[in-house]
């Protein structure tokens, strides 16, 4: 199996949010604009199902595909969410896309989100380049 | 029998299908061991496409030991294109015409550069920190998910406001 079972569980999560259409670039706009309640109908129901089937594996303390502990990983504050996230933001709603949604999309064969993937790749790289510099 | 569970996957889905599907996510990856985020892949791409690179951030990646998010991503681009050829009646248009022009690639350069640059600043993306993080009730990732929603919001501001200007 190795790391065969990640690309089938990519290829389940790809199906799920383009049928659940959260790639699509008018749901992000009406989701910003307010216009339909959808995408946080989605996103609400996501978080609620995560939280309920987390709480279910610590209660029953189910353990893992090899045997151990489910351990998750802790996130540390730190400045670099906030300014990061804002910096995320704006591009979220001015291209439309997130990193999933840019995979699916360019599956689905829309080619102009290649540019935007390509450019991704490159914000990923001039921050690792200036991340010393910035403030976290 | 089969056709008709086809048809079934084929016609749109409601939220309270897909957003529940959505959220099993966690605890399946948290299963293989891993906890569900995309913007992850990237940096391994960097990585794996500059391997004598002298940026740190880079080069402390250990993307051979860990390839999972680089197959992850290659599954979502073969769900995508599964899903839009195969899975999708009637098939819904999911990014505007727009878009091909080179007006159009300028935006998603400057979009993808954002979303690049700021999902690894904030340390995760709309899944890591969005799905991942809000379901195992982690602070930090509801700041992030706040300020990805004010970065929107000042997007969304300014370029109604030049657009008005013009």
């Amino acid at each position: 199996m190795g790391n065969i079972k990640y690309l089938i569980a990519g290829l389940i999560f790809g199906i799920i949010i383009t049928k659940a259409e959260v790639v699509s670039w008018f749901r992000i706009q009406d989701m910003f604009r307010f216009k339909d309640p959808y995408m946080f109908l989605i996103l609400g129901s996501a978080v609620i199902t995560g939280a309920i089937s987390v709480l279910i594996i610590k209660k029953f303390k189910i353990n893992n595909f090899y045997g151990e502990a489910i351990v998750i990983p802790k996130k540390k504050f730190n400045k670099g969410y906030i300014f990061g996230g804002i910096i995320f933001g704006m591009g979220w709603f001015l291209s439309g896309l997130c990193p999933g949604p840019m995979a699916a999309l360019i599956g689905a064969g829309y080619l102009p989100v290649i540019f935007a993937f390509i450019a991704a790749l490159l914000g990923t790289y001039t921050y690792s380049f200036f991340r010393n510099k910035l403030p976290h | 029998m089969i056709e008709n569970i086809l048809n079934i996957i084929r016609s749109p889905w409601p939220w309270y299908v897909s957003g529940p599907l959505i959220g099993l996510m966690v605890p399946a990856l948290l299963y293989f061991g891993k906890s569900l985020g995309v913007s992850g892949s990237f940096r391994d791409i960097c990585s794996v496409s500059m391997p004598n690179s002298k940026v740190e951030f880079i080069k402390s990646n250990k993307w051979k030991e860990n390839p999972w998010n680089l197959f992850f991503l290659a599954g979502i681009f073969i769900g995508g294109f599964i899903t839009y050829n195969f899975l999708m009646s009637p098939k819904i248009n999911l990014f505007p015409l727009e878009f091909y022009s080179l007006k159009g690639a300028i935006i998603l350069i400057i979009g993808g550069f954002l979303v690049g640059f700021g999902s690894r600043y904030a340390g995760g993306c709309t899944s890591g920190h969005g799905i991942t993080g809000l379901s195992t009730l982690q602070l930090p990732s509801l700041f992030a998910i706040i300020s990805f929603f004010i970065g929107g919001f000042i997007a969304l501001f300014l370029t109604d406001f030049i657009i008005n200007l013009i």
